[in-house]
């Protein structure tokens, strides 16, 4: 099982786990802080020049590759931890009592996560594959006569099965961040008692907001709270 | 004598290559004083008795301190209760009537040996690998007084060797991780000066052998830290994260 | 005295003889040593030390133990600590004070040279566990701290909260792995040693079995050292470990090394009483218990009876109507007198018929003056006025959960009751043996090349240990001794090349085995193993334990050759030879020792005087102050009894080592 390189051992790739994953937290503070601008309520156009100056920055598309390369070494990463720890384990037990020690989701990062992928392509088809290859010309230009890619989000989530999808992804996000965010910490080897109760403070809330600010999107727009 | 009935779900296996099983046994008469073990004596005896083969189990010290026992009872290394090894459990924590299953620790690393017993070398080589101090007997050693140490920090130096090597981490880790064993010991050693200068050399080492073993990876979800019955934290995991960590970015 | 039993005491003043002794005995080059080869058996202190050692020195080293890994020999289970004379606390420690104190503790049986020896080593015991890593208790300014121990009256005990025993071995263990690693230990765990074998008159290896496949083995060594603990498990009931066993010892005994002492048995008194007949082991409490417990029991025969049949609880006993029997017989050390005398105080109440729990054999140790005491201390140091019963019974008890609290739970844990609300309740339990194989000042026995260390040799605790010296004498013996001594033995062996497992010695040894084991596995017997075991363990504990007299004794030996007879006619062993097989594994053990239970009621029989844990009813103070007190015969027994295999356990042959006293002058232990 041991093995060199760039995911040589245990720890290593546990390392690159807790390191992609917080780069990929940083990328939620930033999705999420640019999509909160439809809150606006203003049409979308502040969120259009956001979005237009995310994709027309070098920089960005620059930082764009550099998430997707993340995004598939964590995934990498998880399927190798995966795939090892199974084989760890050969014969289950008959009997298994992990709520006695462990929080559900903590042991289903795995399950979580492919939830997450699964939803990610679903959402990435949604809107990346529009903003980025294939257009927005089907939208118009918003009031400002931006590109408008707040046109998409109104189309896409006028459908309840996406929005409830959607919510559900949420979730999912909810219960990987909530193990995932002290997780990487501890990986990284950054446990003090002193500090601990502010690490776990931020993670729970960390969890709690992104999460709920992401869901509210869809919902809102589905029912119209915002236009 | 005893007063409870128990049903036993115990694993049977003949010897490391074969296909186990669950096999049922009644148990009568159980007294709550009797620890978990002396009750599996009970039923041993009895199967002797009949000229049936009697369940392997693993247990020397029967006082929580030599890691000998195993046993994962009702779903929980070492059963229900905190804080003990399966000898200090007491039938008293089950009532008249229970179904209790009774399997061996299941990991890759712990081949059965036979029924409940498994071989747990893998621990002895990754000790070897680098838990220790390099240091040879020698009658003329500076005074154990020569380099005062910080009394938390022997104190934590302490909480983490207090490890018995039971393998209930493993067991319990989903993923089958032996961290929490190898990370007290080098926690252990890298809190005493004394264990300063092979610091770097025994994480690396002592982490390439746990990989080599064939145990999981830990993702940090603390079932290790509820079911050790000497309560070592992961707090120790974390500093055995950090010691590699230098290592491995400092390493020539 | 026998030619054959020459102590090999280096000439000289004490304090010099060891310093000579290592200076003019042979060693044997580095290059040499790469081409001996040494056997050690068990892994514990003494073993484990002595492996890691021998090995860092260069030898070649095979390490056995019958336990899954090196790391569970039984040293782990030693609660306390470990004496050594470093005067620390600037106390008036000394090496002759701990030795005079570990002579006199031993009631004048032990050997002054050993003794010394062991005293004066102890300081780089000490040294080297730091070096090694183990994490001694230390005080706020970073040094190790100590704690006064068994009545003594300096404070010398090194400690790891209670686990010291844990963390010394786990020392001995990392050095031991350390060699595992490179290569010069090779480490054979779950092996049993069942016969040493003898090629012209020394030890040149062992037969051993595997126990995992069955496998019989033969390996072959230059000299075999047993380091294979204590045989308190011949009385089936103890503290130690339910693997703890004599056969290694047994077998080198019956191929000529001299059993000293074996009735020499060490009941400590504060062990969790026994609960019922599923029992397997028990469990001690540590002796830093008694500091604070009060230990007493009913002064009415009718509260006793009330109490035995549940009809009363002990709080309902009043203060005029309790017997506080160590107070009122030892007024000057009372709750704190030494373990045997403590063990026989509680059994002669309970024989008495004043005993406390369903058995009838159990005493009170009560906390409940000390949670007073202390909560009222607390009181006053919190400056807390008009402070309520229950607010002092409060702070109390949070005092009594922070020096004792682990130990508190333990019991909690065993026994279902609580031990704050209820009193404790304890009996004495077999815990230590000081017998032993017979070993010269080089810890070798009387077979050439087979050595004895640690609690397997009778050396350095006559006929009563002090509490915190077990573990001082493993790693002095392992770390310390072994290492020199060998050395000198072994200087005549470069040149023999390995030893041949081929030659018919090792063929005849391993046959024996083999048809052994076939007996047992082929007898068409009825009962378990443990039954035979648990009738011996009564008839030693009923009759050759806390008191012994000669009838007893006599009774026992018939008894405990019938119970033989029926063993080899009616065991029943399962299974097969040839797999992982537990039940095979108990039968050789208790074969072994139904054999050594009579040895040691021979040698009870044999010594006409009270000493240390050898108690004879017959021989006992019977006027004066010290009415019901031991009585030493000092011009009739003061040697070592070392016994000679003949065939028969019931006829061995007593040949006599003359301890004489040249430091330390022989007087009564009073403890009035």
């Amino acid at each position: 099982m041991a093995s060199k390189g760039l995911f040589g051992s245990s720890l290593v790739k546990k390392y690159w786990m807790a390191l992609t994953g917080l780069f990929l937290i940083s990328f939620l503070v930033v999705h999420v802080t640019l999509n909160a601008f439809i809150f606006f309520n203003d049409g979308g156009v502040t969120f259009n020049t956001g979005a237009e100056f995310m994709a027309k920055n070098p920089i960005i598309r620059t930082m764009e590759i550099v998430l997707f390369i993340g995004l598939i070494a964590h995934i990498v990463d998880g399927l190798m931890l995966w795939s090892q720890n199974r084989a760890a384990r050969p014969v289950k037990y008959a009997m298994e009592k992990g709520s006695a020690n462990r929080s559900w989701y903590s042991a289903s990062m795995g399950i979580l996560g492919t939830l997450i992928l699964f939803f990610l392509i679903m959402h990435l088809w949604h809107f990346w594959v529009k903003s980025r290859i294939t257009g927005l010309h089907h939208y118009g230009l918003d009031a400002e006569g931006q590109e408008n890619l707040y046109g998409a989000m109104l189309e896409v989530f006028a459908n309840p099965w996406v929005v409830l999808l959607y919510v559900l992804g949420c979730f999912s996000l909810f219960w990987h961040l909530l193990h995932g965010f002290k997780s990487a910490f501890q990986s990284l080897g950054l446990n003090h008692k002193r500090y601990n109760p502010i690490i776990a403070f931020l993670g729970t809330a960390f969890s709690i907001v992104v999460p709920t600010l992401f869901a509210l999107m869809p919902v809102s727009i589905y029912l119209g709270w915002i236009k | 004598m005893g007063n409870m009935k128990l049903t036993l779900k115990v694993w049977r296996q003949n010897g490391p290559n074969d296909n186990g099983k669950i096999v049922d046994y009644p148990v009568n008469d159980v007294s709550e004083d009797m620890s978990f073990l002396e009750m599996l004596d009970v039923l041993n005896d009895d199967l002797v008795r009949k000229g049936d083969d009697p369940i392997a189990f693993d247990h020397d010290c029967r006082e929580g301190i030599c890691g000998m026992c195993s046993l994962f009872i009702n779903g929980e290394a070492h059963g229900p209760g905190r804080g003990i090894t399966t000898c200090q459990l007491h039938m008293r924590k089950f009532k008249d009537g229970d179904t209790i299953y009774v399997e061996p620790w299941r990991s890759a690393a712990f081949p059965v040996i036979k029924d409940l017993a498994t071989n747990r070398g893998a621990f002895d080589r990754i000790q070897a690998a680098g838990g220790f101090v390099s240091v040879n007997t020698s009658g003329n050693l500076v005074d154990g007084n020569a380099v005062p140490i910080p009394k938390d920090d022997a104190d934590k130096a302490f909480d983490a060797a207090t490890c018995i090597g039971c393998g209930a981490c493993v067991a319990t880790c989903p993923n089958g991780s032996a961290m929490l064993f190898t990370a007290a010991k080098v926690s252990q050693l890298s809190l005493l000066p004394q264990g300063h200068p092979e610091a770097k050399r025994r994480a690396l080492a002592m982490v390439e052998q746990m990989d080599k073993e064939g145990f999981g990876n830990c993702s940090n979800t603390g079932a290790c830290e509820i079911e050790c019955p000497k309560g070592i934290s992961l707090e120790h995991i974390a500093r055995l994260n950090r010691e590699y960590l230098v290592a491995t970015v400092t390493k020539e | 005295m026998s030619v054959k039993l020459d102590s090999k005491i280096p000439p000289g003043p004490i304090d010099k003889k060891w310093t000579d002794h290592k200076g003019h005995i042979r060693i044997v080059n580095p290059a040499n040593k790469r081409r001996i080869d040494v056997i050690v058996v068990g892994t514990g202190l003494a073993g484990g030390a002595a492996a890691a050692s021998l090995a860092e020195q260069g030898y070649s080293v095979k390490a056995f133990c019958f336990q899954d890994s090196a790391r569970r020999a039984h040293s782990i289970a030693a609660q306390g600590g470990i004496n050594a004379a470093k005067n620390y606390m600037n106390d008036g420690d000394s090496t002759y004070r701990l030795f005079y104190d570990t002579v006199k503790g031993g009631d004048y049986r032990a050997r002054e040279a050993n003794v010394y020896r062991l005293a004066e080593v102890s300081a780089n015991i000490i040294d080297q566990c730091v070096a090694q890593g183990v994490p001694f208790a230390r005080d706020y300014g970073g040094l190790l701290d100590n704690r006064s121990f068994g009545g003594v009256q300096v404070s010398r005990t090194f400690y790891a909260r209670g686990q010291t025993g844990q963390q010394l071995l786990l020392g001995a263990y990392s050095a031991l792995m350390r060699q595992v690693g490179k290569g010069s230990v090779q480490m054979f765990d779950r092996h049993e040693m069942l016969d040493v074998v003898i090629v012209d008159g020394k030890a040149r290896g062992i037969i051993a079995r595997n126990l995992i496949t069955g496998e019989i083995e033969r390996h072959g060594a230059h000299a075999v050292l047993l380091c294979t603990g204590g045989y308190g498990n011949v009385f089936f009931l103890s503290t130690n470990a339910m693997g703890s066993n004599v056969t290694a010892a047994w077998k080198a005994h019956k191929r000529g090394a001299y059993f000293g002492n074996p009735c020499y048995t060490q009941i400590h008194p504060t062990c969790i009483p026994v609960s019922g007949t599923h029992q397997s082991k028990l469990t001690l409490m540590s002796e830093s218990l008694r500091n604070d417990g009060r230990i007493w029991v009913p002064a009415k025969l009718e509260d006793a009876k009330a109490i035995r049949e549940g009809k009363k609880k002990g709080s309902d006993i009043a203060e005029a109507d309790r017997d506080y029997y160590l107070e009122r017989r030892y007024p000057a050390f009372g709750n704190l007198v030494p373990r045997d005398v403590a063990s026989r105080a509680a059994k002669e109440r309970c024989d008495a018929g004043f005993g406390v729990n369903k058995t009838g054999e159990a005493v009170y140790l009560d906390f409940s003056a000390a949670i007073e005491r202390y909560g009222k201390l607390e009181a006053n140091v919190k400056k807390l006025e008009n402070v309520t019963k229950e607010k002092i019974t409060e702070l109390g008890r949070a005092v009594v959960s922070e020096k004792y609290g682990n130990l508190f739970d333990m019991y909690e844990n065993i026994v279902g009751e609580n031990p704050y609300d209820h009193a404790m309740k304890i009996y004495p339990a077999v815990h230590y043996t000081m017998g032993g194989l017979w070993v010269d000042y080089n810890l070798q026995t009387t077979v050439p090349g087979l050595f004895a260390l640690g609690e397997a040799n009778f050396s350095d605790h006559g006929a009563n240990r002090l509490g915190a010296s077990a573990l001082m004498q493993g790693l002095a013996d392992g770390y310390f001794v072994i290492p020199y001594t060998v050395g000198d033995y072994l200087a005549d062996d470069i040149r023999t090349g390995p030893i041949d497992t081929k030659r018919p010695e090792f063929d005849a040894a391993e046959k024996e085995q083999k048809d052994r084991i076939n007996h047992f596995l082929n007898n068409k017997g009825t009962k378990p193993v443990d039954d035979f075991h648990r009738r011996l363990g009564k008839v030693m504990w009923d009759k050759c334990g806390m008191a012994r007299n000669a009838e007893g004794l006599k009774e026992a030996i018939t008894e405990i050759r019938q119970i033989r007879e029926e063993f080899y006619r009616d065991v029943r062993v399962p299974g097969s030879g040839n797999a992982f097989n537990q039940e095979l594994e108990k039968a050789g053990r208790v074969a072994d020792f139904l054999e050594l239970g009579e040895l040691m009621c021979v040698d009870a029989l044999n010594r006409n005087e009270s000493c240390g844990g050898h108690f004879r009813e017959e021989y006992q103070e019977m006027d004066g102050p010290q009415k019901g007190e031991a009585k030493r015969d000092d011009d009739n027994y003061a040697y070592v009894a070392a016994w000679e295999w003949t065939g028969d356990a019931g006829k061995a042959n007593l040949h006599k080592e003359a301890l004489t006293f040249e430091e330390v002058k022989l007087t009564q232990r009073s403890y009035k």
